[in-house]
C-alpha cells in the first residue's frame, strides 16, 4: 500500500498540489486521472520521490511496516527504490543498449544472481510481455509498443512490489493500448503489486481501472472504482469522463435515452 | 541595471554550489565494481580512442607551421638551432597541453553534454533514479576518470608528432639541417617542462568532463536545450581552462 497525506507542492507561485491525499491499494491497477496539468504526473513524481513535497507525507507498507518515504535520506530511499518499478511515457529506454540488457540492468545492478540465472529471468520477462526473441535489437529498431513492452519488461524485472505507470498508452494505437493495458493488469495480479497508472485515457480507466482517483485543481475531489465513476456527479469528473462522443453515448445507453 | 547585475552573481554563485555539489555525487564510490568497469573502458574509447584521428592531425600541421614561422622570423646572426628550440618549447608548453584540451573541448565535451542532455529530456535519468541507482555518479564517474587517465596520453602523442612534423619540415624546406633542429631540441630541456604540461592537461581533462557533464545532466525541456546544453559546455569549459591555465602556470612556472 501507498498512503499520501495532505501533500502540497509548489513551483514558486505556483501551487500544483494543495494538500493531497490518497491511498493506493495493494494487488489492484489505482488509477491517478485529470485533465492535462492537473498535477497527477507532479502527484507521481512526488510519490517516487523524483520531486520533494514541499508539505506532507507519502509512505509505503511492506513486511517491515510502514515506510516514511519522505522523511528518509537518499541511501536510505534507495533501499525503498529496489522495490519500485516505473514504465516511463517514452519508455526511457537506455539507447546504448540493447532491449536484453534495458531489461538485464537493474538486475546487473542490484541482484546477487549468476549470469545463468539473470539471463532467464531477462528471457522469462520478456517472454511474459511476448517479446522473447526480441532481445537483441536496439530500442530505436522496434516500434513505441515494443518499447513500451520492454520498459515494462524491465519494471518487472526485479519483481517489485510497487509498480507506476505514467501515461502508458499514450503514442499508441487502440489495438497496442489494449495489450499494454490488459499486461498490467495481468502483471498486477500475478505479482501482487500495488500498481498506480496516470493516465487520460478513459479506455484504459474502464478497462483496467480498479481504484480510481480524479486530480482537479491540485486536489482528489473524487475516489471510486471504474462503474461509479460512469454514474459520478461532480461537474468536474463528469466533464472529463463524458468529454469524448463515444463517451457521451455510453451515457446515455446508460440512462435509457 | 543594477538588479540585473545582481541576478547574474546570484545565479553564478548557484551553478558554482551546485557544480561542486554535483562533483562531491560523482566521486560517490561506484556500486557494482565491474559496471564501473565496463563504462570506463567505453569511456576511455570514445575519449581517447576516438580523437586520436584529430590530435594527430593537428599536431603535425602545427608543428611543421611553427617549424616555418620560426624560420621564417630568424635570419642573420641567430642560429638556425632556434627552430628546435621553439618547436620543442612550443609544443611542449602550451600547443599539446592547451591548444589540444581546448579543442577536444569541443568534441569530447559536446559529445557529453548532449549525450546526458538527451538522457534527461527522455527521461532515462529519472528512470535510473527511481530504481535506486545514483545518476550522477553512474555517468559521469567513468567519463571524468576517462577524461584524466586519456587525456595526459593524448598530449604526449601530439607532443612528440609535433615536433617530429617540425623536424621532418625543417630538413625537406630546407631551413635547417636535421643536426641543428636536433641539437635545438634538446638545448635547455627541462624535465619540469612537463611535468607541467602533463600536470595542467589532467586538469583540463577534469574540467571537460566535469564541466560537461555538469550541463549535460542539469538539462531541462527537449532538443533545443540539449543543443545550448552542449554549447555551455564547450564555452564554459574553454573559459575555465584559460583562467586555470594562466593560474597554474603563475604558480608553476614563476
Amino acid at each position: 500500500m501507498i498512503c499520501a497525506t495532505d501533500v502540497h507542492k509548489a513551483f514558486g507561485e505556483k501551487v500544483v498540489l494543495n494538500g493531497v491525499s490518497a491511498d493506493f491499494k495493494p494487488g489492484q491497477v489505482n488509477f491517478i486521472i485529470g485533465r492535462s496539468g492537473s498535477g497527477k504526473s507532479v502527484l507521481t513524481k512526488c510519490l517516487v520521490g523524483l520531486l520533494e513535497v514541499d508539505r506532507g507525507l507519502v509512505t509505503y507498507s511492506g513486511p517491515s511496516g510502514d515506510r516514511d518515504f519522505t522523511a528518509m535520506r537518499p541511501r536510505e530511499r534507495e533501499a525503498v527504490r529496489h522495490e519500485i518499478g516505473m514504465l516511463f511515457q517514452g519508455g526511457a529506454l537506455f539507447d546504448s543498449m540493447t532491449v536484453r540488457e534495458n531489461v538485464m540492468f537493474p538486475l546487473t545492478m542490484f541482484a546477487n544472481l549468476d549470469p545463468v540465472q539473470m539471463e532467464r529471468r531477462v528471457q522469462e520477462c520478456l517472454q511474459r510481455v511476448e517479446l522473447g526473441d526480441s532481445g537483441q535489437f536496439f530500442p530505436a529498431e522496434i516500434s513505441g509498443g515494443m518499447q513500451k513492452r520492454v520498459a515494462l519488461a524491465r519494471s518487472i524485472v526485479m519483481r517489485p512490489r510497487f509498480l507506476f505507470c505514467d501515461e502508458p498508452n499514450s503514442g499508441l494505437d487502440p489495438q497496442t493500448a489494449i495489450v499494454i493495458d490488459t499486461l498490467i493488469r495481468e502483471l498486477t495480479h500475478e505479482y501482487e503489486t500495488t500498481t498506480v497508472v496516470v493516465s487520460h485515457d478513459m479506455n484504459s480507466v474502464i478497462e483496467i481501472g480498479e481504484h480510481i482517483h480524479f486530480v482537479h485543481d491540485g486536489d482528489i475531489p473524487w475516489t471510486g472504482d471504474s462503474a461509479a465513476i460512469l454514474r459520478a456527479e461532480l461537474p468536474a469528473l463528469e466533464e472529463f469522463v463524458y468529454a469524448s462522443d463515444l463517451m457521451k453515448d455510453v451515457r446515455k445507453k446508460m440512462l435509457g435515452l | 541595471m543594477q538588479r540585473y547585475t545582481l541576478a547574474n552573481v546570484t545565479s553564478l554563485l548557484f551553478h558554482i554550489g551546485r557544480y561542486f555539489a554535483f562533483l562531491v555525487a560523482a566521486f560517490r564510490r561506484p556500486r557494482k565494481v565491474r559496471v564501473f568497469g565496463r563504462a570506463l573502458a567505453a569511456e576511455l574509447e570514445m575519449i581517447g580512442l576516438q580523437s586520436l584521428g584529430i590530435v594527430v592531425l593537428l599536431s603535425l600541421f602545427m608543428g611543421a607551421v611553427i617549424a616555418i614561422q620560426t624560420a621564417h622570423q630568424i635570419g642573420g646572426w641567430i642560429p638556425a638551432y632556434t627552430i628546435g628550440f621553439a618547436v620543442r618549447q612550443t609544443m611542449i608548453l602550451e600547443f599539446a597541453p592547451t591548444i589540444i584540451p581546448v579543442i577536444l573541448s569541443g568534441k569530447v565535451g559536446s559529445n557529453i553534454a548532449s549525450q546526458i542532455g538527451t538522457m534527461r529530456v527522455s527521461e532515462q535519468i529519472d528512470a535510473l533514479e527511481v530504481m535506486g541507482v545514483a545518476a550522477i555518479s553512474h555517468l559521469a564517474l567513468p567519463k571524468i576518470l576517462a577524461g584524466v587517465i586519456i587525456f595526459p596520453f593524448l598530449v604526449i602523442i601530439a607532443m612528440v608528432l609535433g615536433i617530429g612534423a617540425g623536424a621532418w619540415i625543417s630538413v625537406a624546406a630546407d631551413l635547417s639541417s636535421m643536426s641543428d633542429f636536433q641539437y635545438g631540441m634538446q638545448i635547455d630541456f627541462a624535465q619540469y617542462d612537463v611535468m607541467y604540461a602533463l600536470f595542467k592537461t589532467t586538469v583540463f581533462a577534469a574540467i571537460i568532463t566535469s564541466v560537461s557533464a555538469y550541463h549535460g545532466f542539469y538539462t531541462s525541456g527537449g532538443a533545443l536545450e540539449v543543443g545550448r546544453s552542449s554549447t555551455k559546455a564547450v564555452v564554459y569549459s574553454v573559459v575555465l581552462i584559460m583562467i586555470t591555465n594562466l593560474v597554474i602556470t603563475q604558480l608553476l612556472l614563476t
